[in-house]
């Protein structure tokens, strides 16, 4: 009994000299990478091959969403904070600014490629031809009456076809993501609000009144035809394939290793397929981003080798790996001038985001 | 019997003819309430074998891994002998597959053709070569794990039927696949690389090993921190404290914090160990530091009442015959209370075992490749690791999540089946 004592508390001792030590040892060598769960599926892939192909220790990649990795990532300089966030949004001013006034002096933006996000359905069912009107109609809170200008009603749509003769006479019933999800952030922007631009006195209201013209942009009906399903796409993969009459939003690459089970609806006359969102056809796709921070450049082994894998053809080119995986490239001279400032390093100013 | 005593004494008769009556129903009472518990019973039974059936149904083919033979001609023009890692392993895998079909020609049809085999049969071909130096200039024979979509097919979860557009395999590569099966060069082996390798982005390279050495970090911290200040607590609060207020506001506030959800105990962990001690993100020291909080109390609270149950006949046997306070506590109630609290360190264990919400905030939700070494490496756990898996988007992922579960559940019921076994042994030895 008392050796037990003994042993448990020396075991103790030991490791609070480990805390000890892990503190005494803080240099880190793996690069720490931090951001988007959209980019999160591209950036493990590189990260993979990057750590089997040359003598350095693959970096962690957490995913914390553009946001949260945002703002670990301009917390501050050194071994505590990550080298890399990625981001399925553009880096704000307010964000860069907080960025500089944490000691991040010099952060380099590199654009990935884009992502698509789809409003699928079954395969068992037709395929839909929505606009982004239609999308907006079915999913806001508050829709305008019509002809009657400035007014808003709740939204009284329960069918496809109330909004669009077009449309098959079919319940209103749409899984999507809830609202601390990336892709429901860049749903709303591109979707809701291309939609609502159709009305050109909402059009109007983004100049004049910011605040109401969000208000009724990204408000989404809460009346259970938009189902929230949580972060996980599969689930909304499996949810379709089940019942037929409802749509899902999710992103491309879900749709990409699905094929057999659901289908891409066309939006303002395009289908969501590789090549239209490359092209920039397809209405409802988005840039992905990561950012580097130049400090940890050449403190951090493997940064430079880890920059130029992700930059390489084999990668993120028309053929490469992260294709595969359902990343959207680039056209050619992006990927070029992205590899020249990778390359350089050149930092972001706070001019270069308008 | 019965009617003797009726006749012999009326007034006794009374009674015993309203228990006789008032007796079917108690016996139909009594059935009830037992065909109730036994429904009770057998629902939750029912809930689990569900889930047992489900996951099992869909992670056993986890446990297997399609192979391909391929014979590559480790060319000396590719493999330089004094640099054996910077050879183009890719190429030689490439060009083996298109000996065996000499007429794919077209760069697309070449792509889909290499997409049959995983991308890691390059890194497996550059190890045989590293252990293998004089086979350099011969063909070998070599197999290496097939594509995860080709691994779908044999498995049988991607349908032949379904028209071409709508599968991940074309016409042309189920047509590759089945010459390779009538030439036996396609075959199901135990998938090792499951138990042996850590997290990976390609099913067909993914493993558990990872996220079982963080999850084994992780509890070694857990343990070594949370049994022995959990139960020194235990020991002073119910032998040696005063009962006063103040260890009344302590008692319930040991109480509310088992009853925090663990999401909590991750902010604390974020504020005080890595904001304010500075410790590393993401490695298992700080992940079994925010795991004692969270099994504190639970140890405490199993601790405190396994001493209240020691009989007071030892204590006051004890006290008695000249033992001091602490003597008594250390050879008489410590032992008798043990088995009690070893019981409810082991079920604050499994508690910390199936926890990630508290890890989220440490950075442990993370992509993490390279097995960990240690309490300072940077690791995962195995209810993240799940949870990572049931989030991607390839479908193979499907059966590794479900395969994973089963290895949670696994440890789960060890641990557990270690508390009944620990008890009995203590049990005995009294």
């Amino acid at each position: 009994m008392k050796k037990m004592i003994v042993i448990s508390i020396v075991l103790v001792y030991l490791s609070i000299l480990g805390i000890a030590q892990a503190r005494a040892g803080a240099a880190r060598d793996y690069i720490s990478i931090v951001g988007s769960s959209t980019v999160y599926p591209f950036a493990t892939v590189v990260a993979e091959n990057f750590g089997k192909k040359t003598r350095f220790k693959t970096p962690k990649i957490e995913s914390t969403g553009s946001g949260g990795g945002h703002k670990l990532f301009g917390s501050g300089i050194g071994v505590a904070h990550p080298d890399i966030t990625n981001s399925s949004a553009r880096i704000t001013k307010s964000q860069l600014e907080k960025d500089f006034k944490n000691g991040v002096k010099e952060v380099v933006e590199v654009k990935i490629g884009y992502d698509g996000i789809v409003v699928a359905n079954s395969r068992q069912a037709m395929v839909f031809r929505l606009n982004r009107k239609d999308l907006f109609l079915a999913l806001a809170k508050q829709v305008p009456v019509a002809g009657n200008k400035g007014a808003l009603q709740q939204n009284p749509y329960k069918t496809w076809k109330q909004i669009n003769a077009l449309l098959p006479d079919v319940k209103i019933e749409v899984f999507g993501p809830p609202p601390t999800s990336g892709t429901r952030d860049a749903f709303v922007e591109m979707a809701m609000e291309g939609g609502a631009n159709t009305f050109t006195w909402i059009a109007t209201l983004k100049k004049t009144d910011k605040k109401r013209y969000k208000e009724i942009c990204h408000t989404i009906r809460e009346d259970g035809a938009y189902i929230e399903a949580g972060e996980n796409d599969n689930l909304i993969v499996d949810k379709l394939s089940k019942s037929p009459d409802a749509l899902g939003i999710l992103g491309f690459s879900f749709l990409d290793q699905n094929t057999d089970k659901i289908q891409g609806s066309f939006i303002d006359g395009v289908q969501p397929t590789f090549q239209a969102i490359s092209d920039g056809f397809y209405p409802v796709s988005r840039p992905l981003f990561f950012y580097v921070k130049k400090a940890h450049v050449d403190t951090i082994p493997g940064m430079r080798e880890y920059l130029a894998e992700f930059t390489s053809e084999t990668a993120w080119g028309d053929d490469g790996y992260l294709t595969t995986k359902g990343l959207i490239p680039m056209p050619e001279k992006e990927r070029r001038k992205y590899k020249k400032i990778v390359e350089e390093l050149t930092p972001l100013t706070l001019d270069d985001l308008n | 019997m019965n009617n003797l005593n009726k006749r012999a004494v009326p007034g006794n008769g009374r009674t015993i003819d309203i228990v006789k009556k008032g007796l079917n129903k108690r016996y139909r009472k009594e059935r009830r309430f037992r065909v109730f518990g036994w429904a009770a019973v057998m629902i939750s039974l029912g809930f689990l074998f569900l889930l047992f059936i489900s996951i099992i149904s869909n992670g056993y083919t986890a446990f297997q891994q399609t192979m391909v033979r391929l014979d590559v001609y480790l060319d000396t023009d590719v493999i330089d002998k004094d640099d054996l890692a910077g050879a183009d392993y890719a190429k030689l895998i490439h060009e083996a597959l298109l000996s065996v079909y000499p007429d794919v020609t077209k760069y697309n049809e070449k792509r889909k053709l290499y997409e049959l085999v995983s991308t890691g049969a390059a890194y497996r071909l550059r190890d045989f070569v590293a252990k293998n130096r004089h086979a350099i200039g011969t063909t070998i024979q070599i197999w290496v794990p097939a594509d995860d979509d080709v691994d779908m097919l044999i498995k049988g979860h991607i349908d032949r039927k379904t028209p071409q557009s709508r599968r991940r395999i074309n016409d042309r590569q189920l047509a590759w696949v089945d010459h390779l099966i009538s030439r036996g060069q396609v075959k199901k082996v135990f998938n090792m690389t499951f138990f042996t390798s850590g997290d990976s982005r390609e099913p067909e390279l993914a493993g558990i090993w990872g996220a079982v050495c963080g999850s084994f970090y992780t509890l070694i911290v857990t343990l070594v921190l949370s049994f022995p200040i959990g139960g020194a607590a235990a020991v002073y609060l119910e032998e040696f404290a005063p009962k006063n207020r103040w260890t009344d506001i302590i008692e319930v506030n040991i109480n509310n914090l088992a009853a925090v959800p663990s999401i909590v105990y991750g902010l604390l962990g974020l504020a005080v160990f890595l904001n304010f001690f500075g410790l590393p993100r993401s490695v298992p020291l700080v992940g079994g530091l925010v795991l004692t909080l969270m099994t504190l109390p639970t140890i405490i609270i199993v601790g405190r009442s396994a001493l209240k149950a020691v009989s007071p006949s030892i204590r006051e046997a004890g006290l008695s015959i000249g033992a001091s306070k602490v003597q008594l506590v250390a050879h008489h109630v410590l032992p008798q209370a043990l088995p009690g609290m070893l019981t409810g360190t082991i079920i604050g264990m499994a508690q910390a075992l199936g926890e990630t919400a508290p890890l989220l905030m440490i950075g442990m939700v993370a992509f993490i490749v390279d097995i960990p070494a240690g309490f300072t490496d940077p690791s995962t756990v195995l209810p993240v690791q799940i949870y990572l898996w049931a989030d991607s988007p390839e479908r193979a992922f499907l059966e590794k999540t479900s395969a994973a579960i089963m290895v949670l559940l696994l440890f789960l019921m060890i641990m557990n089946a270690t508390a009944v076994f620990l008890r009995r042994i203590f049990e005995k030895r009294q």
